[in-house]
């Protein structure tokens, strides 16, 4: 191995760590990811890629969880010659024991190249390179590990949440518990695609959207509250005692909802005016906390640029209440996936279909009131289709 | 007979005992050091997490490795963050130490809180994808070699998030990324006629591109597609529906850099990235073009930006305009958007900096 890969080596070099050793560790015990060192070194040779598109690979039931990938030099490299991927769902907030752990790492190790992702950036955990033969035996002995397959293809991806009430005190919901409720909810809709192209939902417990949901989502839950932020004066003081500038943090407020007063060691604060930015909450986590009339605001639609360009998500439920069992938000997105089906075409992702027959159609397919929360600002044309 | 359809393991069996008692309990946190969080609950117990960047494409002996200090002094609980990074969490204030110890000894940096530069969002590359104009791990692990000090501090004006994606599909949040690297092709797909009778449905394969480049091959007995290269964006929307239409050219493709984008509704709404260099080769193993773009954009950042500005919300505070001229990137025409949203990005004011 030593030498054979002059391009990569240079990458085991410097502080950060090294997904080239990574690479060679595994080599040591497996041919397949000696050849995947290879197959790369090569690349970073030629500057192109050396995988072909995948087939239909899976396990059977299902019609996901499973990339099926080729190498496009199957003589040079046999031990790639199929190199398929399995999406594994993760546990809800990444959590693990390490039991569960080392029980995916020796399943990895007998049937796989060795090499994963942890984790995928959709969250899944991803096991990379396998044989198809390999596939079916490696799916039984993670479900009897207890794992299953994550999405992929025109089907629900995996949903992700992010640590919310597990060890963050801004947690407006209980991202875990929806996340993994919902995962339970809906496995058929993750394993057996049938929709016209993949479908994400993401939740994050407070609008600092730490996974991402509102660039990321078709279907978007952030936690948010109705009430006021709850201050402690005790608090703000000394926070400021201690060198704090304050002044700095309160120049920032996007609604000028807060204002410190000097004299009197006061931060005043007008609640109807504040807009839950969480800004000045992240500067004072120990003076500053959200209210506690809680729940989350629901927007759909987020995308990356292809096919039509990039959509960040749209507000379409202002407030709703997440308790336990969910029943509000699984019945929201029955109807919106059946609208979708029904009206969209092969490879048009939820906001390219909104965009197209409007916003008003789809509120009023599914039964949303139009309330100004849902838009910056009205239209400024006279084109109303009354009678739409 | 397998099962099917169990659903991933339940997060409950995966907590931490002091996570369970204080779950959504939480009252406040500090960072404590950089990488290091301590979260102090209503009733006074403290969880404290040591953060530790991770190259993401891993063996199975690293988790192993992770398992292990997991084991010793976490009661055999980990979690990973949406960036990749490890966390180790315990209740025993003793225990930090040590974990920052062992993980050092693997080589691992603790780090990525507060003011940092956290561990990049990426995809898959030349390992894995067929679809991919760059590699991914390669780019990144150049650049954390570089700004490796900035992931082990919390010194900048605000967090600054860092994404690759090694072709427009973007399989991670690039487009919504404080600075983001992305895989681009410059060549129309070269189509195999022979292939696409073959492998393709002609229909779908039209349907395919957002621009309408691709039109039925105009001889009737050449089953085939023809591309018009003047209408062509280089997507590879196609390439996806038709294997028989690759794009990938080791001279042509390269990466685009991005700024200015952000996820998080703090101050101002979510923004996306905007384009700041259109090309640059692929230049492996080191591509050091784009590393001293991302690190030179960092730095004036570092230096202009005022206290808790996100780098989008600096930018459009001064203008890009001024971004421009501080960071010395040429404007081009290329910078002009003439794709679906365009006419929103066109200036309506005579408002501007010189
Ligand atoms: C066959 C080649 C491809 C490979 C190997 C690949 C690999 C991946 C992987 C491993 C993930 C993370 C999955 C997870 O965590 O569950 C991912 C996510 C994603 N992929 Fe791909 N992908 C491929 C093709 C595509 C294509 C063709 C598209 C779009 C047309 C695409 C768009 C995305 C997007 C948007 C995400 C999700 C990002 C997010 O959650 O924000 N990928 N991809
Ligand atoms: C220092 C206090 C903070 C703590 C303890 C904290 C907690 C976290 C955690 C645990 C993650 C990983 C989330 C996960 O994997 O589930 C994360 C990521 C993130 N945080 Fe925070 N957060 C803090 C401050 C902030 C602030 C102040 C903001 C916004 C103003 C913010 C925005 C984000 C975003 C956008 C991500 C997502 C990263 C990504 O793109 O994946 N966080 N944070
Ligand atoms: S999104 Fe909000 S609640 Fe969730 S981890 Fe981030 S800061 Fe905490
Ligand atoms: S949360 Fe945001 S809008 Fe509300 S007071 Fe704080 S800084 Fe202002
Ligand atoms: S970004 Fe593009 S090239 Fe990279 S893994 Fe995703 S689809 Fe493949
Ligand atoms: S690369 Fe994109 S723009 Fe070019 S022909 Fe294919 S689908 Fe159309």
């Amino acid at each position: 191995m030593e030498g054979e890969t002059p391009l990569l080596d240079e990458l085991e070099k410097g502080r950060w760590p090294s997904f080239v050793k990574e690479i060679k560790r595994a080599a040591k015990k497996n041919k397949a990811a000696l050849d995947l060192l290879k197959v790369q070194e090569l690349s970073y040779k030629d500057k192109i890629t050396h995988w072909k598109h995948g087939g239909i690979v899976g396990v059977t039931g299902y019609g996901g969880g499973v990339i099926g990938r080729y190498c496009d030099q199957p003589e040079k490299f046999p031990e790639v010659a199929m190199f398929h991927t399995l999406r594994v769902n993760p546990p809800a907030g990444w959590f693990y024991k390490t039991d569960a752990l080392r029980k995916i790492c020796d399943i990895w190790e007998k049937y796989g190249s060795g090499m994963t992702n942890f984790h995928g950036s959709t969250g899944d955990i991803i096991l990379l390179g396998t044989k198809t033969e390999n596939l079916q035996p490696c799916f039984d002995e993670l479900t009897e590990a207890g794992f299953d397959l994550g999405g992929s293809g025109s089907a629900l991806r995996t949903i992700s949440g992010c640590v919310g009430p597990a060890r963050c005190e801004w947690a407006m919901i209980d991202t875990l518990d929806i996340t993994y409720n919902l995962t339970m909810e809906f496995q058929d809709e993750i394993h057996r695609p049938r929709w016209p192209y993949k479908f994400k939902i993401k939740i994050s417990g407070c609008p600092n959207d730490c996974v991402a949901a509102i660039a990321r989502a078709d279907f978007t839950v952030i936690g948010t509250w109705r009430d006021s932020i709850r201050i402690d004066q005790e608090a703000v003081r000394d926070y400021v005692e201690k060198g704090f500038d304050i002044e700095s943090v309160v120049k920032k407020c996007p609604t000028e909802a807060i204002s410190w007063d000097r004299e009197k060691g006061v931060l005043n604060f007008v609640a109807e005016d504040c807009t839950r930015c969480m800004h000045c909450i992240n500067k004072m986590p120990k003076a500053l906390r959200p209210g506690l009339d809680r729940g989350a605001t629901i927007l759909v639609g987020g995308k990356a640029p292809i096919v039509k360009g990039a959509y960040l998500s749209w507000v379409i439920v202002p407030f709703m209440k997440m308790e336990p069992p969910y029943m509000e938000v699984k019945e929201l997105l029955r109807k919106i996936w059946d609208w979708w089906d029904e009206n969209g075409r092969t490879r048009e992702r939820l906001a390219e279909l909104i965009e197209r027959l409007g916003l008003k159609q789809f509120l009023r397919d599914i039964g949303l009131p139009a309330v100004p929360q849902i838009v910056y600002r009205p239209r400024s044309n006279p084109y109303v289709f009354l009678r739409r | 007979m397998a099962r099917t359809d169990i659903g991933p393991p339940n997060y409950r069996d995966m907590l931490p005992e002091i996570i369970k008692r204080n779950y959504g309990k939480w009252k406040y946190h500090e960072i404590i050091r950089p990488g290091v969080l301590k979260h102090v609950a209503e009733n006074g117990e403290e969880l404290y997490s040591v953060r530790v960047g991770s190259p993401r494409l891993v063996s199975v002996d690293f988790i192993r490795d992770i398992c292990e200090i997991a084991d010793k002094y976490c009661d055999g609980h980990l979690r990973f963050t949406s960036r990749y990074n490890i966390e180790f969490l315990t209740d025993k204030k003793e225990n930090v130490d040590r974990i920052i110890e062992e993980v050092q000894k693997l080589g691992l940096p603790v780090g990525g809180t507060g003011n940092c530069v956290t561990n990049v969002v990426h995809t898959q590359g030349w390992i894995h994808c067929h679809s991919a104009a760059t590699d991914a791990s390669g780019i990144v692990k150049a650049i954390m070699d570089e700004l490796y000090d900035y992931f082990v501090s919390m010194t900048l004006p605000a967090y600054v998030r860092i994404a690759v994606a090694c072709c427009i599909n973007m399989c991670g949040a690039v487009h919504c990324s404080d600075l983001a690297v992305v895989g681009v092709h410059t060549k129309p797909p070269k189509i195999d006629h022979e292939k696409v009778s073959a492998l393709c449905e002609i229909p779908t394969t039209i349907q395919s591109c957002p621009t309408g480049a691709i039109r039925r091959h105009p001889d009737p007995n050449i089953k085939s597609v023809i591309v018009r290269e003047d209408l062509c964006m280089y997507c590879g929307n196609c390439f996806t529906v038709c294997p028989a239409m690759p794009l990938a050219d080791p001279e042509g493709d390269g990466v685009a850099i991005y700024a200015g984008g952000k996820v998080s509704n703090a101050r101002k709404p979510p923004m996306f990235s905007r384009m700041i260099v259109p090309y640059l080769p692929n230049n492996p193993p080191r591509w050091p073009e784009v590393v001293d773009v991302i690190k030179r954009v960092l730095e004036v950042y570092a230096k202009n930006a005022r206290k808790h500005e996100r780098m989008g919300e600096w930018i459009e505070r001064i203008g890009w305009e001024k971004f421009f001229k501080l960071t010395g990137i040429p404007f081009t025409e290329h910078h002009i958007d003439d794709f679906t949203h365009a006419v929103e990005t066109f200036r309506t004011t005579t408002q501007f900096k010189w």
